[in-house]
C-alpha cells in the first residue's frame, strides 16, 4: 500500500499532505502537552518498532504469508495521537532512506495509513472492547477488527485515490498520466488483496500482539482503556449475557412481524404481479401506483437462480406461522454463531 | 528449498542491514555527490524529483534518468548496484500495475493479438508510470546512497522542517538498527530452538509473541532513553547545530540541477 512516485499527480499529493498538515499539527500539540520531555524518545523508539514490525513475515491462514503495518497495534497502545506520530515518521524514512514509497507521496501515504488506520483502528477498538476488562477475549476481538478494519479502509482510500487520476490527468490522447486505472478496477483491484491477505495479515498481528500482551504487560493496553478493570478473566463473555438475554427476548417476540399490516415494500415475488391481493397491496404501499401488469423480465428471470430452503421464514412442514417464525429465529441465530465457531476453528488452526 | 516464516523474516531483517550498512559506506565515500552540500543535494534532487512527476512528456522524464546515470558513476555508485536495489525491485512492482492498462485502456489499437489489443494510450499510461517510478527512485536513491542520514536531516531543518521531527526522525533512523538488532536475535533464537515443522497457528502464536516481546522492550527502551537524555540535560527543547558551508562548487551544483530541472520542465511544457 505504499504509493511509490509518479502514481498520483503533484497536485493529488499536495492536496493530501495539506489534508495531512491538520492531523499532524494537532497530535503533536497534544502530545507535547500529555508528554513533554518523553515526545521524542517515545515516539522514536515506536516509530522504530513500526518499521521493524512491517518487516516482519506473518504466516497467515490458508499457508500463505503476508506482511502487516502494525498501525492498529500502535494505535492501541498508544492511542491516536501518537499512533498517527509515529508510523507518519516509519513512512517517511522508509521512503526517503529505504525507498519503500514515494517521497512525492509522503504526505498521500501518510493520510492513508497513519491518519485513516490509526483513527480507525482506535474508534473501532474502543467502540467494539467498550469497557471490557484488559484480559478479557473481546478485546482480542476488537483488535482483530480494529486491525482488519484500518487496514481495509486504508487500502480504499489509496484506490480512490488511483482511481480518481485517470479522470483529472490525460494528455490530449487520453494516455494517463499517472495511475492509469479507473475506479470501477482500481477499487475491486486493491481490495480483493487488502480483504483476503494484507487485512489478514493485520488481523493476525494485531489480534496476536493484544493476546500477548494480556498476559505478559497488560499495563500497556492502559492507554485507550482507563477505565476497564485489570485481572478480571473471563468477566468479558460474562459481560456479554446481557446480550444473549436480549437475543433469547427477541426470538420470542419475532411472531409479532405477522400482525403488521401489508407487505414489505419492494420484497416482491414474481407470482405478487398476478395475484389481485398482493397487487392492491403492492399499490397502496407505492402512493396508489399501480404495478406493471406482469413481473419484469429481469426479476422474472433472476428470482428462479435460487430457491430458499425456508421461503416466507417457515419452513415446509409446519402449518403454524407463528412457530415458523420462532423456529426460524432459532435456526438463524444457531447458523449464524456456527459460522463464527468455523471462523474461529479455520484461525486457530 | 522450502524456508520457513523465521528464515523469511530474517532474511528481509538482514537485507534492511545490509542495505543500510552499504549506503553509509557509500555516503562516505569521495565520489562527485559525496562532496556537494548536502543542502544543494536535497534542493536540486527534489527539484528534479518534482519535474519529474510534474512532466507530460516521457522524453523529459528519460531526459532526467540519463542525466542520473553519470551522476552516479561518478559518485561510485555501481549501475549493477543500482539495477539490483532501484531499477529491478521498481520494475518488478510497478510493471506488474502497468502491465494490465496496457489492454484495458481504451484507444487506438496498436497490436492485437487475439481477444488481446494494445492501445496506444495504454502503451503511453504504462510508460509514463515506469518511467516516473524509476527516475524518481533513482534521484531518491542518489541523495540518500551518497549523503549521510544525519546530514539529510540537518538540511531539512534549512527547508524549515520543525526540529522536533528532524530530530524524532534522526533518533527513529538510530532506533531502527537497535530493535533490528533486537528482533534479529529473538528470530535467530527461536529458529535455533526449533525442530521439525510447526503447526500454522503456533507460527501464528510465534510471530505474534516476537512483535509483542518487541513491542514491550521498545516501551522500557524508550524510557531508558528518556531517563538518558534527562540526565544529560534534556528539558524538550530541541537544537540542531548548523555546520554547513557552501562552497563555490556547491552553488555550481546548483546550478547545474536549476538548468536540468528548468531545461526538463521547458521541454515537458513545450
Amino acid at each position: 500500500m505504499h504509493i511509490p512516485d509518479g502514481y498520483l499527480s503533484p497536485s493529488t499529493c499536495a492536496g493530501l499532505c495539506a489534508a495531512a498538515t491538520p492531523f499532524w499539527y494537532v497530535s503533536l500539540r497534544r502530545m507535547k502537552r500529555a508528554l513533554h520531555t518523553r515526545l521524542v524518545p517515545l515516539l522514536s523508539v515506536f516509530a522504530a518498532f513500526s518499521f521493524i514490525v512491517m518487516m516482519f513475515n506473518l504466516p497467515l491462514p490458508g499457508g500463505t504469508t503476508g506482511h502487516a503495518v502494525g498501525v492498529a497495534v500502535s494505535a492501541i497502545v498508544l492511542g491516536p495521537s501518537a499512533s498517527i506520530l509515529a508510523i507518519s515518521t516509519a513512512l517517511a524514512i522508509q521512503a526517503l532512506f529505504f525507498g519503500d514509497g514515494g517521497i512525492t507521496a509522503i504526505g498521500a501515504n501518510c493520510f492513508n495509513m497513519a491518519i485513516i488506520g490509526s483513527l480507525t483502528a482506535w474508534a473501532v477498538y474502543r467502540t467494539v472492547s467498550g469497557r471490557a476488562p484488559i484480559e478479557s477475549p473481546r478485546r482480542v476481538v476488537a483488535a482483530a477488527l480494529a486491525g482488519y478494519i484500518s487496514i481495509n479502509l486504508a487500502a480504499l482510500a489509496a484506490a480512490v485515490e488511483f482511481g480518481i487520476q485517470p479522470l483529472f490527468f490525460h494528455d490530449a490522447n487520453g494516455a494517463p498520466l499517472y495511475a492509469p486505472y479507473p475506479l470501477r478496477i482500481a477499487i475491486p483491484a486493491m481490495m480483493i488483496g487488502h480483504l483476503t491477505i494484507a487485512g489478514l495479515a493485520e488481523l493476525v498481528v494485531t489480534a496476536g500482539v493484544v493476546a500477548y500482551l494480556q498476559r505478559a504487560d497488560p499495563g500497556l493496553l492502559r492507554t485507550t482503556a482507563p477505565m476497564a478493570p485489570l485481572g478480571a478473566g473471563a468477566a468479558g463473555w460474562r459481560s456479554t449475557r446481557p446480550l444473549w438475554v436480549a437475543m433469547a427476548v427477541l426470538m420470542v417476540l419475532t411472531p409479532l412481524g405477522i400482525l403488521a399490516a401489508g407487505s414489505a415494500w419492494g420484497e416482491w415475488a414474481p407470482r405478487d404481479f398476478s395475484s389481485e391481493t398482493a397487487r392492491r397491496q403492492m399499490a397502496s404501499s407505492s402512493g396508489q401506483m399501480a404495478p406493471p401488469a406482469a413481473a419484469p423480465a429481469g426479476l422474472q428471470r433472476l428470482a428462479s437462480v435460487w430457491t430458499a430452503p425456508m421461503p416466507g421464514y417457515a419452513p415446509r412442514f409446519v402449518k403454524s406461522n407463528g412457530f415458523g417464525y420462532l423456529l426460524s429465529a432459532l435456526m438463524g441465530t444457531g447458523a449464524t454463531i456456527l459460522v463464527f465457531l468455523f471462523a474461529g476453528w479455520v484461525t486457530n488452526r | 528449498v522450502k524456508t520457513s516464516f523465521i528464515e523469511r523474516s530474517i532474511a528481509s531483517l538482514l537485507s534492511t542491514s545490509e542495505y543500510a550498512i552499504a549506503a553509509e559506506d557509500l555516503a562516505g565515500s569521495i565520489g562527485a555527490l559525496q562532496g556537494v552540500d548536502p543542502r544543494v543535494k536535497v534542493a536540486g534532487l527534489f527539484m528534479l524529483i518534482l519535474v519529474v512527476a510534474a512532466s507530460r512528456r516521457i522524453e523529459a522524464i528519460a531526459a532526467v534518468f540519463v542525466c542520473a546515470l553519470p551522476l552516479a558513476l561518478a559518485s561510485h555508485i555501481r549501475l549493477r548496484r543500482l539495477a539490483e536495489w532501484v531499477w529491478l525491485p521498481v520494475l518488478f512492482f510497478t510493471g506488474t500495475i502497468a502491465a494490465p492498462a496496457l489492454f484495458l485502456t481504451p484507444g487506438v489499437p496498436v497490436l492485437s493479438a487475439g481477444i488481446l489489443t494494445i492501445t496506444q494510450q495504454g502503451l503511453r499510461g504504462a510508460a509514463f508510470l515506469v518511467s516516473r517510478a524509476e527516475t524518481a527512485a533513482t534521484l531518491s536513491a542518489l541523495l540518500v546512497l551518497t549523503t549521510p542520514w544525519p546530514w539529510v536531516l540537518k538540511a531539512l531543518r534549512t527547508f524549515r522542517c520543525p526540529a522536533v521531527f528532524a530530530v524524532i526522525l534522526g533518533m527513529t533512523y538510530r532506533y531502527v538498527f537497535v530493535i533490528l538488532g533486537t528482533a534479529l536475535d529473538m528470530f535467530e533464537s527461536r529458529k535455533s530452538r526449533t525442530v521439525g515443522v510447526l503447526e500454522p497457528a503456533d507460527r501464528r502464536r510465534i510471530s505474534a509473541a516476537i512483535a509483542g516481546v518487541l513491542l514491550s522492550k521498545s516501551v522500557q527502551l524508550s524510557g531508558e532513553v528518556h531517563l538518558a537524555m534527562q540526565s544529560r540535560g534534556f528539558r524538550g527543547e530541541v537544537y540542531i547545530m548548523q555546520d554547513f558551508r557552501t562552497k563555490a562548487a556547491d552553488w555550481c551544483w546548483l546550478g547545474g540541477f536549476v538548468s536540468i530541472a528548468g531545461g526538463a520542465a521547458w521541454f515537458a511544457i513545450a
